[in-house]
Parts: C-alpha cells; sequence; structure tokens
C-alpha cells in the first residue's frame, strides 16, 4: 500500500517566484484500491502524483510504498523514478512515435537490469496487449493509433512492468465523450482485474465518483476533504467540496440551536427556519451556509407530506430549462433563488406557486469560515 | 566547471540514479567546459591583442592604447562607419524586399510552378559568396561586364551601364545573395501565421487591404523587424563582397578595414583587434535587440503546432506578372551567375562570349585546376572539416539543449548564452581571435588542420544549438518521463528516446553546417597554411593571381557537387522521415 506523509512540493516559476504547487498533503491507498485526487486545474494534484512518481523532488515529507521508503526528507532518501518500478499513464500518452505498439509496450522490459529472455519478453507483451485488445496492432505504427487504442496503448506499457503501483495523470480528459464513458468502464474493469493499488488524478468529478474506492479533493495545494465518492458528494465539509463537485445550493444562516444527539440542528436563513445536518459540532450564533443539491430539493404542486425533520415552504417557479431527462427549476423563495433537479413530468408553467421540501438530512451545514484544514 | 548538482536542488527533470549523479554529469560538465573555451578564449586574447602595439624584430610588444586612437579617432574613423553602415543598411533593405516579396508570393498567391520557384529560389545559399562575388564580376564590371558589353552593343555607346566596383554594386550583389535568408525568415513567418485570425477579420467585415494593413503586417512586425536585424549583422560581417569589390577601388568597410591590417607590414594585429572590438559592439548590440523582439513577441506568436491549411489568394491575371517576378529573380540570381562561370570555365583564357569563342571551348581550365598539387589536399581538408565539424557540434548541442531545455540545473540559461555567443563574431574577427589566441598559447594548434575545426566549430554552434532546441521543444517531456517510468536510465533514455525523436533537426543540421563550413572563407582566410588550405581559400588565390578560368572551373564543379549532395540530403532525409531538411 501507498503512504504518503506531510508532502511539500515546490517549484520556481518561470518568472523566478516560488509555487508552493503541493502542502502538507497526506493520504493513504491500501492494497488494490483506487484513489483519486480531485481538483481543478492548479491545485497541485498532478505535482503530488509526480512527486510520487519521482519526477518531482518534495521539499519535504515521506512517501512509501509496501514499507519501502522511496522518499523521505528526513532519512534523506530518493529513490530515482526509474528504480521505483510504478507504472505511469500520462495525460499525453507519451506514446514513443519511432516505436510500434509492440515495442512501446517491450520497452519497459528490455531496459530492466534483469532483462527477461526475448521470448519472455514476447509471451509478457502479448499477454498485456491482448488484455487491452490491442493484439492484432502489435505491428501497426504507434502513431497510427485512434485515441482510445493510445489511451489504452499508454495503459498497456504501464502495466507489462507489473508496478508496484499504477499512477493515471488524467488519462481520459484527450478522448471524446462517449469513448470517455466507454474507457471508464474498461479503467474500472481493469483495475480490479488486477488487483492494482492506483493513484487517479482528475479535474473531472464524475470520473472520480464513478472509478475511486476514496476521493481527495484538493484546492491550492491542500487536499480539503478525504472521503468515499458518497461521503464527499453527501457530506462536503465545506463549501469547495460542496461546490467543486456537483452543483448545489447554498444558503446563508446562522445557529440557533445547537446540534442535537442526532447531528441535527436549527438555523436560521432567508428561506425561513430550517432543520440541517451537522457535521461539525456548531455553537449557537455561528454563521454557516446550508448545502443543498439541486435533486435534493423536491418540488410538488400538491401539498407535500411533512415528516419530523423536513423543511417545507412555499416559493414561485421564476425559470425552468428542458434537459432531457431532467427539469431545472429556478424557484424564488422569499428572496432567495433555488434550483431544483425534478422529473420532467412537472410541466408548473413559470410564475405559479409551487411546494418546496428540503429533507434534513440533505441539507448540510457548512462553517462559513471555511478555514483550509486536512481532513485525514 | 564543476555542475553543483546537491540533492538539495536537484529537482532534475529525468532519471537521476541519487548515488551515481557525478557520473553521470560528467559529460555534461565536460561539454560546458569545452563550450566556455570555445567562446570566450578568443574573444579574451582578442581584449588583450588590442591593447598591445605591433610586435617586430627589434621591439617587443607593450601595452598602448594607440590602436583604439587609430581605430576610432582618426578622421577615417567616421567614414569607415558611415560606410559600413550604408553598405550593410543597403544590402538587408535590398535583400528584405526581394525576400518579403517572394515569400508573400509564394505563400499567398496562386502564382504558377511556384514549388519549382521555391526549390530555384534558394539555390544560392549553396553558392559560396566568393563564387557569386566573381560571377557578377564577370556579368558587371565596367570594362568586360557582359551585360555592359551587351547593353553597349545594342545602343551602339560606351557609357559603363552598371558597375559593381562601387557601394551600389556591393549592395546590389550582397543583397542578391542573401535574400533567400530573407526569403526563407519571411516564408517562416507567413506560414506560422493562424489564417483564422484574417479569416475572423474577414467575417468581421474588413476588406482586403484592410486585412492586409491592419493585420497581416502588424502580425508580421516582430518577423520583419527580426529578420531586418539578421540581414544587417549579415551584411556587416560580409567580406568576400567588400574585398572583391570594395578594396581595389579604396571602398572600405570594417571587414576590409581588419583584412588589410592584418595584411599589411608588419602586420599590425592589434589595430585589427581594435576594429574587431567596434564590430563586435555593434554586432551584439543588433543580435541583443533581435533576442528582445522575439522575446517581446511572446503575444505574437501564433504557432500552435497545428498545421495551418495554407491560405491562397486567387490572383487572377496578375498571377502572371508574378510569376515574370520570380522568374527575373531566379534569372540574376542563379542562371545568369551559374552560365558565366560554366562560359569562363570552358575558355583557354577569360574572353566574352561571341561566336568566335565558341569554337576555342575546351576542358582545359577543368584538366590543370586539377592538375594543381594542392587541390586534393584542399578538397580532401573541405570535406574533412565539414563532415568533422557538422558532427560534433550536432552532437554537442544536443547534450546542451537537453540541458538548457530540459533540466533545471541553476546556470543552465548561461549554458544557451555561451553556446550562442559566436553568433555576434563576424566570421573574419572570429579567425583573427582564433588566430591570436592559438598563437600565443603553446600547444601546438596553430598551423595545422585542428585550428581551422576548431574555428568551424566554434562559428557554426549557435545553428546546432538553434536546430537542436527546435525540435526539442517539439518532443513532449512526457514521452522522457514515461521512459524514466518505465525503469530506463538516463543514458538509455537519451539514446533510445531522445536521439531518435530529435533525429530529423540532426539531419537537416547537419547537412546545413556542412554546406555552411565547405562555404566558409572569412575565418579560413586568416587561419589556413600550406596544407591547410581549403576550397574557398583556394578559389580566393587564383582569383588573386588572375587565373579566371582556373577558377571557374573549380567554382563550377564545387557547385555542382553541393547542389548533389543537398539533392542527396534530401533523398536521405525523406526516407528517414526527415519532413523538411
Amino acid at each position: 500500500m501507498l503512504s504518503v506523509k506531510s508532502l511539500n512540493t515546490e517549484y520556481a516559476a518561470a518568472n523566478g517566484q516560488v509555487v508552493k504547487a503541493a502542502q502538507d498533503v497526506s493520504f493513504e491507498v491500501p492494497d488494490g484500491e483506487l484513489f483519486t485526487l480531485l481538483g481543478p486545474s492548479g491545485c497541485g494534484k498532478t505535482t503530488t502524483l509526480r512527486s510520487i512518481a519521482g519526477l518531482e523532488r518534495p521539499k519535504s515529507g515521506a512517501i512509501e510504498v509496501s514499507g519501502q521508503v522511496v522518499y523521505s526528507s528526513e532519512q534523506r532518501v530518493f529513490v530515482a523514478p526509474n528504480r521505483r518500478n510504478f507504472g505511469m499513464v500520462f495525460q499525453s500518452y507519451a506514446i514513443w512515435p519511432h516505436m510500434n505498439v509492440f515495442k512501446n509496450v517491450a520497452f519497459p522490459l528490455e531496459v530492466r537490469k534483469a532483462r527477461p529472455s526475448r521470448k519472455e519478453i514476447e509471451q509478457r507483451v502479448m499477454r498485456v496487449l491482448a488484455a487491452v485488445q490491442l493484439a492484432e496492432l502489435a505491428d501497426r505504427d504507434a502513431t497510427k493509433l485512434s485515441g482510445g487504442q493510445q489511451q489504452r496503448l499508454a495503459l498497456a506499457r504501464a502495466l507489462v512492468m507489473e508496478p508496484r503501483l499504477l499512477l493515471l495523470d488524467e488519462p481520459l480528459s484527450n478522448l471524446d465523450a462517449k469513448l470517455r464513458e466507454a474507457m471508464r468502464f474498461e479503467l474500472k474493469r481493469m483495475q480490479r482485474d488486477f488487483g492494482l493499488t492506483t493513484v487517479y488524478v482528475t479535474h473531472d468529478q464524475s470520473e472520480a465518483l464513478a472509478l475511486s474506492h476514496e476521493i481527495g479533493v484538493m484546492n491550492d495545494g491542500r487536499i480539503v476533504q478525504i472521503g468515499s465518492p458518497r461521503d464527499i458528494y453527501e457530506r462536503p465539509r465545506n463549501k469547495f467540496v460542496a461546490d467543486f463537485v456537483g452543483s448545489t445550493n447554498f444558503i446563508d444562516g446562522t445557529v440557533i440551536s445547537a446540534a442535537a444527539g442526532n447531528g441535527r440542528c436549527r438555523v436560521a436563513t432567508p428561506v425561513g427556519e430550517l432543520t440541517v445536518q451537522c457535521v461539525d459540532n456548531l455553537a449557537k450564533g455561528s454563521p454557516i451556509v446550508v448545502s443543498v443539491r439541486p435533486e435534493d430539493v423536491e418540488l410538488s404542486e400538491a401539498e407535500l407530506a411533512r415528516g419530523d425533520d423536513d423543511n417545507v415552504c412555499r416559493g414561485i417557479v421564476e425559470a425552468k430549462v428542458f434537459l432531457g431527462d431532467y427539469l431545472d427549476f429556478q424557484v424564488k423563495v422569499g428572496e432567495s433563488v433555488l434550483l431544483a433537479r425534478v422529473h420532467p413530468s412537472l410541466r408548473t408553467p413559470t410564475g405559479d406557486p409551487i411546494n418546496v421540501r428540503m429533507r434534513a438530512e440533505k441539507c448540510v451545514a457548512i462553517a462559513e469560515v471555511a478555514a483550509p484544514r486536512a481532513a485525514a | 566547471m564543476a555542475v553543483g548538482v546537491t540533492p538539495s536542488h536537484a529537482a532534475l527533470a529525468g532519471a537521476v540514479p541519487s548515488r551515481r549523479i557525478e557520473w553521470t554529469w560528467a559529460p555534461i560538465a565536460l561539454a560546458v567546459a569545452v563550450v566556455a573555451w570555445l567562446a570566450l578564449v578568443p574573444l579574451a586574447f582578442m581584449l588583450w591583442q588590442s591593447v598591445l602595439s605591433p610586435q617586430t624584430a627589434t621591439s617587443a610588444a607593450r601595452f598602448t592604447l594607440d590602436n583604439y586612437r587609430t581605430a576610432y579617432a582618426s578622421h577615417d574613423t567616421a567614414r569607415l562607419f558611415l560606410t559600413s553602415l550604408e553598405f550593410a543598411l543597403g544590402s538587408a533593405a535590398l535583400a528584405f524586399s526581394c525576400g518579403a516579396l517572394l515569400a508573400w508570393i509564394n505563400e499567398r498567391t496562386d502564382t504558377p510552378f511556384k514549388t519549382l520557384f521555391f526549390a530555384l529560389a534558394l539555390v544560392p545559399l549553396i553558392i559560396p559568396g566568393i563564387l557569386f562575388t566573381v560571377s557578377w564580376i564577370f556579368l558587371g564590371s565596367p570594362k568586360i561586364g557582359l551585360i555592359n558589353l551587351a547593353l553597349q552593343h545594342a545602343f551602339d555607346t560606351d557609357t559603363v551601364f552598371i558597375n559593381v566596383y562601387s557601394i551600389p554594386g556591393m549592395i546590389w550583389v550582397d543583397g542578391l545573395h542573401y535574400s533567400p535568408v530573407a526569403f526563407l525568415l519571411m516564408t517562416a513567418a507567413f506560414r506560422s501565421m493562424d489564417p483564422a485570425l484574417e479569416e475572423s477579420a474577414m467575417m468581421s467585415g474588413a476588406t482586403l487591404p484592410q486585412i492586409m494593413w491592419r493585420i497581416t503586417i502588424r502580425l508580421a512586425s516582430p518577423a520583419t523587424a527580426a529578420a531586418l536585424l539578421i540581414l544587417f549583422v549579415r551584411a556587416l560581417e560580409s567580406f568576400e563582397v567588400p574585398a572583391l569589390l570594395g578594396l581595389p577601388v579604396g571602398i572600405e568597410v570594417y571587414t576590409s578595414a581588419i583584412y588589410d591590417a592584418i595584411h599589411s607590414y608588419p602586420s599590425e594585429i592589434g589595430l585589427a583587434s581594435a576594429y574587431g572590438v567596434a564590430l563586435l559592439i555593434i554586432t551584439s548590440l543588433c543580435v541583443f535587440i533581435t533576442t528582445r523582439i522575439s522575446s517581446l513577441s511572446g503575444r505574437y506568436s501564433t504557432v500552435t503546432g497545428k498545421g495551418f491549411r495554407p491560405r491562397v489568394m486567387t490572383i487572377g491575371r496578375w498571377r502572371y506578372v508574378t510569376a515574370v517576378v520570380f522568374l527575373i529573380y531566379v534569372l540574376l540570381v542563379v542562371v545568369l551567375p551559374f552560365l558565366v562561370l560554366l562560359w569562363s570555365s570552358l575558355q583557354r583564357f577569360y574572353s566574352v562570349p561571341s561566336l568566335a569563342a565558341l569554337k576555342n571551348l575546351t576542358f582545359e581550365p577543368y584538366r590543370r585546376v586539377l592538375a594543381y598539387p594542392e587541390i586534393g589536399t584542399a578538397i580532401w581538408n573541405s570535406v574533412l572539416l565539414s563532415l568533422a565539424s557538422a558532427t560534433l557540434i550536432m552532437i554537442a548541442t544536443s547534450i546542451l539543449c537537453w540541458i538548457v531545455v530540459r533540466t533545471k540545473l541553476p546556470g543552465r540559461w548561461f549554458v544557451d548564452h555561451l553556446a550562442s555567443l559566436p553568433l555576434v563574431f563576424p566570421g573574419l574577427v572570429l579567425g583573427l581571435s582564433i588566430m591570436v589566441c592559438y598563437l600565443t598559447l603553446p600547444i601546438g594548434v596553430y598551423g595545422t588542420i585542428w585550428i581551422m575545426l576548431i574555428a568551424y566549430v566554434t562559428r557554426f554552434l549557435p545553428y546546432g544549438m538553434r536546430y537542436n532546441t527546435a525540435s526539442l521543444l517539439q518532443v513532449h517531456k512526457e514521452l522522457e518521463e514515461s521512459a524514466a517510468m518505465s525503469g530506463a536510465s538516463l543514458r538509455t533514455t537519451f539514446g533510445r528516446i531522445v536521439l531518435p525523436l530529435l533525429k530529423p533537426g540532426l539531419i537537416a543540421g547537419w547537412i546545413y553546417i556542412v554546406i555552411v563550413s565547405i562555404r566558409e572563407l572569412a575565418s579560413s582566410i586568416l587561419l589556413y597554411s600550406p596544407g591547410t588550405e581549403v576550397v574557398s581559400v583556394m578559389i580566393w588565390e587564383l582569383w588573386q593571381n588572375g587565373q579566371y578560368v582556373e577558377l571557374s572551373a573549380l567554382g563550377v564543379m564545387m557547385i555542382l557537387v553541393l547542389f548533389c549532395f543537398v539533392m542527396l540530403a534530401q533523398l536521405v532525409g525523406r526516407r528517414f522521415g526527415v519532413a523538411d531538411a
């Protein structure tokens, strides 16, 4: 398994300024699991991945793989990338254009200290090529492959060395939408089949949610939350995570009664008093924001049943957008506008009143002063 | 030079086994040291020499500022400066106008046969300057110039129509010879322009002249400024034209003044060095401005790596006019100069073309020139020097460029500047400083072929840097990193990934350096000694001895061989997948 401990990496930008790309990054990936670093461009996720690879030399911290220290500032250890035996798929795929498909995959075996026999190389290459369904293209020029084939070739090259760790740097970002979805399943199947411990970097939240055992959301060089996909989506710990992963409604408010035993508290907001879910222990009077996903804002023309902790109010339909498999409604409640994602069967005309329900467990309270903190 | 790689700042790209750092980086340290030696030491020696008085049998050299007094404070100073300026400006302007016009015609119009014209317009690049100058003497001298004779015959007068032995004549010959350089520079500028920029102007409702004036010209302006400066520096460095056309009638520019000073008795190396310093200051300034322009014009950069669809305008009947322009140009820079050399190479004694002379056609000059005892040595030396310098430069610069582009080693920019420094050395000045350097250092290089090799490698090092940098920038960094992740060592990565990917640029640069090395005269003329002559020096000597027909024969053979070499190289290059040699 992989363990990264308070990793700091910085580099000098072109203008000489020092960019702190990764700050105090820590996480662990158990054997055979896929861990995703998710964040907007420039958040330091690729730098973190490259630090694990050894392509970037961190300033401080420690990186350990199955008990072997590959980097540690304290022990002054830095194992060169070519000695780490990690497989890596680059964003550009980095397929060597002067070699054919077979030679690209054979390269990692050929440059080994203990170079396998020619026959063994051929067997292993062909086995991996078969796994990624490129066996019949072995003699093809690597540059004559389609985007999806190049992506699989890059994966084959990383797999052939039987790596201790697989590193994937936005491997799907160069594919078109349809192919990306297909490859997402493919990638997930292969990762699970081979049982490879994997670190995956992406800025695409749906990719992260679909593939990962666990996600680390990064912002400004720091990990702001680590959790399972469901955790990250349903219980964001701060505004950034709520906003970046999926779309959400933010409602400003103030705590009027602190959390009871069930983790619920009462909050005064412009849309009325709400019962919301508190993760942290929030004191009375502290300013917060409430995050509600659009699909958790239920709309109905008829009166809505009100459970114990359900928040119910009335609003006016301001605008709506038809998106095929669902409808987006903008509903004005008081002075605030809420976004609701509903089934296309709802046909309330614009300007009409409508009933709104938000279940307490779907309303997440986030402390307003969201100082970035590692949530590990 | 110790490349300080300590663990604290070694965020090196690529695979660096931490414990073996010293050995892995040894060749790199060596390369840096060699470049520093090549670029800096001769310069220091020239500066030192410029403050010494001439050494004679009776008096030793001593410290003096007399050289600078003569070079900068005599009444000739202003004249020399202004003549140089006039010649260089004129030549640059002429070369640029021809080149830019042709580039525009070639890139943006539907002129017929333009591919053929394109190839022909580049032929002057392989004709050595001395041959081009000599052929224009045959064409434009007031007494024997064919153009004068033809016009005088036609109009029945004895007016001299053109005279190459004058400033305008010098500008004409030098400007024409270097117009292909402007042609190439501007072609690149037009090609790198994204047609979408012009098309969006058109969609905004602009007319063709408006697009030309407000978009095309503005976008090309950094390239134009850079091209003009490069041509200006080149003209300042020009040696053949000022020496053959200017010196006989007393027109002196810096290069010919340097040559004169060295060849006076006693040899005034100090004075020549002082002139050299002046020339060096001017060229450095221009090169500095050029670099500034290109770095400032980063925002103009429209090169995205995507191949742009060439945008060609249909110009209707005007395309015959543009075709004629091309035709006249090719006539002036290729056909006439070559024909006149061919004619005189087939004569026993030089005579103007006539029916009577036609009967005397003979291969005698070829037989005579091939019978010279030095000819074999000269050809051997030329071939050896050009192949050796091209190979050495391309290998060395591939490593240097890799350091500059890929590593984060502190001070790598210094390597880049150091290796580009020879760009500001005019050939003659470089020859002078190397001569001074190895005359003083007792390491037995002076008077051997090694000193010429040192000169060639130094002089053409920047070209190797340019070719390799350009191709290395196109090689995605991840291609090397994935090799490192595959377990390849630094050396394996360089040998099996970097070099094969650089191959097209390596071959193209190699061909270019072979050609410019064979043409080289300005440095060689100061460094050769009996037994180390090269072909271009031999042509120079034949001219000095008045052996015009032998010179022509040698020249014709040289041009043909170079032409075949380029064709062959293109062919081989294409087989190895070189797109643009």
